[in-house]
């Protein structure tokens, strides 16, 4: 329990990128995507779900769990927290967001991306290394993969089945929107296999799958996650 | 084992007691007693120990207290021989707390217990495995730990008997609800199927935290005048009864789901801020003492945290206004609030100075905080209700002082027949040729007891809090502590209702031995142990026999191989009718890894890589998975004890990987070499060619259950290091086979493709359950 969110409080503005990770009320996989942040070269920042103040970060990423339980439908209550019109706010002006189930279903909520997450199709919890395939590298945080490219990384969820209306589906085809498919068997009804899609100007991304598993061949599936969090900083020092 | 035998505070007037006790018979027209499950002697002691007749709540306090699911009166005499278990430097609180505590090193403790909810969950299988959960959560969270990750050992009757298709899933289902809705990775655990279990399923979960060792927590109410704050989830009219007409009585037929309310309804999320905000309490300081709200609800804290403040020898008592409490429903009378087990509630006592800064702290997170009493120098638990006193008591009396019963012990009139009926060539057909132990070992690895368990895991969470090293279908679920220094812990949980109904002594041994197996297999060396002892009714003299031998067996398992006992917990009264369970003492043994990163997973990896089999094989089948899935035979005797050449297989197992000389090891037990090598192979993906030595007994090395064994597989550079480690410590050995291909190939006998392997061990759950994707 060493380097957990204690280590996360910010600190002094550095040259190191600062990427910020939200805990909501039932927040699991926060102190998780931060150490992902930080094998990733990056100093993560805890944002609490209460703040409207996004302590300048450079991205932010919205961590896995069942905010306030989830009783409701997935996300709907986290949605109108402070500090997801805050960042609903600099995704506008571009700020870089990853969305990791949890937080994948508060963007969709929140209208950042399109279509919902439904209950899987089997209707059971499903915990397992999940293979996929990356559709785009062209997003903020794919581009340090190859399209193409298989990849291994943990799903678990229970509501994971994404949907969305013909029109949306089309329209994310035609703009080379889905971001990664599942291969090897769908594990939740997805329609078209997808595990993840990004917003219009491809700095919103949302996915199923837990890449802040897959970092660290030690307490994960392999590392075929880092690069996602390595994508974001890669553009962040590009851009400077 | 809650009821820490401590210094005695009731005090009662004996000549009183004497006229009282001569009216109890007369007040029991009134007071309805039985109906809570109290006895007429259990009566007359309360009225002994008041002086006068008890109000309603103080009898449904009584009546909880006295429960044999929170007094341990039957099992109390049995487990005080588990404090005789050898103490090590390690351990920093033993039995009677709510959890044992063992510091391992870098300033860190960890506590760890195992509890059953075998009641309700066969009531209302959904919630009762979920709350069995969060009960055992808050024991962990109780001593002042980060709660880091669930195991849960389940058992069930036949796979395709008609219940278990409607408490398995369930159960399943509840478990993986409210866990992974909490955020703690699910590490472990059994899946087990008999008959024997059919009307009383077993569900034991066992929960591991860690601390600074400056942050353990006291469960004692004490500085007078200190504030008594109820944390959590509102109060309102589940579970109760819980302990006592659930947990502590047998089923009737058919009379489960009648008792549905008293099962209680869990809430996750609610536990979830729970956890954290208790957690910034402990390290801010914040709280002098605290304790969980669990079986018997606030009737239990409140004495508990009295009583061990009492104990402490500083004045102690405590003022309660119990109307403060929040409730869900407003008609809740006073012995239904002190009575109820809703979840997700802890009992925080504070200083007045810091209760502002508590209940800001509890603001924060959303958990609901009231204070509901103070503590006093009165040595009385008085508890107002709107002004009126309606509990005023000695907490001793209901925490400590509770009834000890030593009950009648008979030797089961039928076990010598059951002993005698060993599974011999001559009484149970063996396979003899290659074809026919190439179809035993397709059947045994597709049987229920022996198949992939992923349907049931696969619906755990086992990677959240990123420190899950390994989890099932490993030996041992193992936890990175520190990622700086890579300390870290293993566990492992086991037990046989079958080697243990033929044998409860040798039985209970076996379990320890299993679980030790496993957790050295996996690398770690075994420093702790917990037990949950799930037996039938204590009122049956031969179940109350199996459980003094299973508890002897235990304490004497523990001795030999130098471990203590920590904690536990003991469920009675898994029996329907007359017909009790299989005696099943499930152990959970804890295992330390100085650097998890040199961790043995169970799958052969490195092709070319030597097998060798560590132990001797002898032709023991009684109580075997073969005896059970080809003849459905139970007799004989279980496999033979070995302690001593247990503890030396476990010294070369983790010799072998502190050297670094394994890419892989697993334990024998269940279902012997075959089961073994067909795990490993499934594993890693990678078959082996296997020759045993000529003129071997082809079906004995293959399905035999003997003991303190295990596999290894060592790349050819290591090899001759670690024959050497084996020779020389005396254990014995031998080259078994190499890794690679893509078959399972026993050499003069059969083959069998991985692809075969698979379909046969993955497909059995999915086709009793549904497909879960």
């Amino acid at each position: 329990m060493s380097a957990g969110m204690s280590a996360m409080d910010g600190g002094a503005a550095t040259a190191t990128p600062r990427v910020g990770v939200v805990t909501f009320p039932g927040s699991l996989d926060d102190r998780d995507a931060a150490l992902a942040v930080r094998a990733a070269g990056a100093e993560p920042v805890a944002l609490w779900h209460g703040d409207d103040d996004l302590a300048g970060v450079d991205a932010v990423v919205l961590p896995g769990g069942f905010s306030y339980g989830d009783y409701l439908r997935a996300g709907a209550i986290a949605r109108f927290s402070p500090m997801v019109a805050t960042i609903v706010a600099a995704a506008a002006d571009g700020l870089p967001v990853l969305g990791i189930c949890n937080g994948f279903q508060v963007l969709c909520e929140a209208g950042l991306l399109p279509g919902a997450l439904t209950r899987n199709v089997g209707l059971h919890f499903v915990c397992r290394d999940q293979r996929l395939r990356v559709e785009t590298a062209t997003t903020a945080w794919t581009r340090d993969y190859q399209r193409g490219d298989e990849i291994v990384i943990p799903i678990k969820h229970g509501e994971g089945r994404y949907v969305a209306s013909p029109d949306v589906l089309a329209e994310l085809a035609a703009e080379d929107r889905v971001v990664l498919r599942y291969v090897g068997g769908n594990p939740n009804g997805s329609a078209v296999d997808i595990a993840s899609v990004c917003d219009a100007r491809r700095t919103v991304v949302g996915l199923m799958p837990h890449p802040e598993h897959a970092v660290d061949g030690l307490t994960g599936a392999g590392v075929d996650g880092l690069p996602m969090f390595t994508s974001v900083l890669s553009g962040l020092l590009s851009n400077v | 084992m809650t009821g820490n035998p401590t210094a005695p505070t009731a005090t009662s007037d004996p000549t009183g007691a004497a006229a009282n006790a001569a009216t109890a018979a007369a007040d029991a027209a009134e007071q309805p007693y039985r109906d809570l499950g109290l006895t007429d002697d259990e009566y007359g002691r309360i009225v002994a120990t008041l002086g006068r007749r008890p109000t309603d709540a103080e009898l449904a306090m009584y009546s909880v207290m006295w429960s044999e699911h929170c007094s341990y009166k039957s099992s109390k005499i049995h487990l005080r021989q588990f404090k005789d278990t050898p103490s090590t430097d390690r351990l920093l609180v033993g039995m009677g707390e709510n959890a044992g505590v063992v510091a391992v090193g870098e300033g860190l403790a960890v506590t760890f217990k195992i509890e059953s909810h075998n009641h309700p969950s066969f009531v209302e299988p959904y919630q009762g495995a979920a709350t069995g959960v969060g009960g055992i959560v808050r024991d962990i969270l109780t001593m002042g730990a980060r709660p880091l990750a669930v195991l849960d050992p389940l058992r069930f009757g036949d796979a395709d008997a008609p219940d278990t298709a409607r408490t398995l899933p369930g159960i399943v289902a509840g478990i993986g609800g409210y866990g992974n809705c909490l955020g703690l990775p699910n590490i472990g655990g059994e899946v087990v199927f008999d008959p024997t279990y059919a009307g009383n399923p077993l569900v034991n979960a066992l929960c591991v935290g860690v601390m600074p060792v400056s942050r353990v927590q006291t469960s004692a109410a004490t500085g007078v005048g200190n504030a008594v704050v109820l944390l959590g989830a509102k109060t309102g009219r589940d579970g109760i009864g819980g302990v006592s007409v659930l947990a502590s009585a047998t089923f009737d037929e058919g009379g489960g789901p009648a008792r549905r309310p008293s099962v209680q309804v869990g809430d996750p999320f609610t536990e979830k801020i729970l956890i954290e905000s208790c957690l910034e309490l402990f390290d801010r300081g914040l709280v002098t003492g605290i304790q969980d709200l669990g079986g018997a609800g606030l009737t239990c804290a409140l004495t508990e945290t009295t009583a061990a403040g009492i104990a402490t020898g500083q004045p102690g008592g405590m003022d309660v206004d119990l109307e403060l409490v929040p409730l869900r429903e407003a008609s809740m009378s006073p012995p239904e609030v002190l009575a109820s087990e809703s979840q997700e509630r802890m009992l925080a006592i504070v200083t007045p100075q810091s209760l502002p800064e508590v209940l800001a702290l509890a603001e924060r997170w959303g958990v609901i905080a009231t204070r509901i009493g103070t503590v006093t120098d009165s040595g009385r638990l008085v508890i107002r209700w709107h002004g009126e006193v309606v509990v005023d008591v000695p907490p001793g009396s209901l925490a400590d002082d509770g009834p000890v019963y030593e009950r009648p012990i008979r030797r089961p009139a039928d076990l010598d027949l059951v002993r005698a009926d060993t599974p011999a060539a001559a009484r149970l057909a063996r396979p003899t040729t290659g074809e026919q132990l190439r179809e035993t070992l397709l059947r045994l690895i597709a049987s229920p007891n022996l198949c992939s368990r992923a349907w049931v895991t696969d619906q755990y969470d086992r990677y959240v809090q990123a420190n899950t090293v390994l989890a099932q279908p490993e030996d041992a679920g193992v936890l990175r502590l520190s990622a700086d220094t890579g300390l870290g812990i293993a566990l492992a949980t086991d037990g046989n209702g079958r080697y243990a109904r033929l044998d409860p002594f040798a039985g209970a041994q076996l379990a320890l031995a299993e679980a030790c197996r496993n957790v050295s297999a996996a690398g770690a060396e075994p420093i702790a142990v917990t037990n949950c002892l799930n037996f039938g009714s204590p009122e049956d003299p031969e179940v109350m026999w199996q459980f003094a031998e299973a508890c002897a067996g235990l304490a004497d398992g523990c001795r030999r191989l130098g471990l203590p006992v920590t904690g536990g917990n003991v469920s009675f009264y898994n029996q329907t009718g007359a017909t009790p369970i299989h005696p099943t003492p499930v152990i959970g043994v804890l295992g330390l890894f100085d650097d998890v990163a040199r961790r043995t997973p169970i799958g052969f990896t490195g092709d070319g890589d030597a097998l060798i089999l560590l132990g001797e094989t002898a032709d023991e089948f009684g109580g075997s998975e073969w005896a059970w899935v080809t003849h459905r035979h139970l007799g004989g005797a279980p496999p033979a004890v070995d302690l001593a050449r247990e503890k030396l297989l476990g010294e070369v197992l983790v010799a072998g990987s502190r050297e670094g000389l394994l890419s892989a090891a697993h334990d024998l037990s269940d279902g012997g070499l075959a089961q073994t090598l067909v795990e490993s192979c499934l594993r890693g993906g990678r078959g082996a060619r296997i020759e045993l030595a000529a003129g071997a007994d082809l079906f004995v090395e293959l399905f035999s259950e003997s003991t303190a064994r295990a596999v290894v597989a060592v790349p050819s550079a290591a090899q001759a290091r670690f024959a050497e480690l084996c020779t020389t410590r005396g254990l014995p050995w031998q080259r078994l086979g190499v890794v690679g291909g893509d078959t399972l190939d026993v050499r003069d006998a059969f083959a069998v493709g991985l692809d075969e392997l698979r379909t046969a061990h993955e497909g059995t759950l999915p086709a009793l359950f549904g497909q879960t994707t």
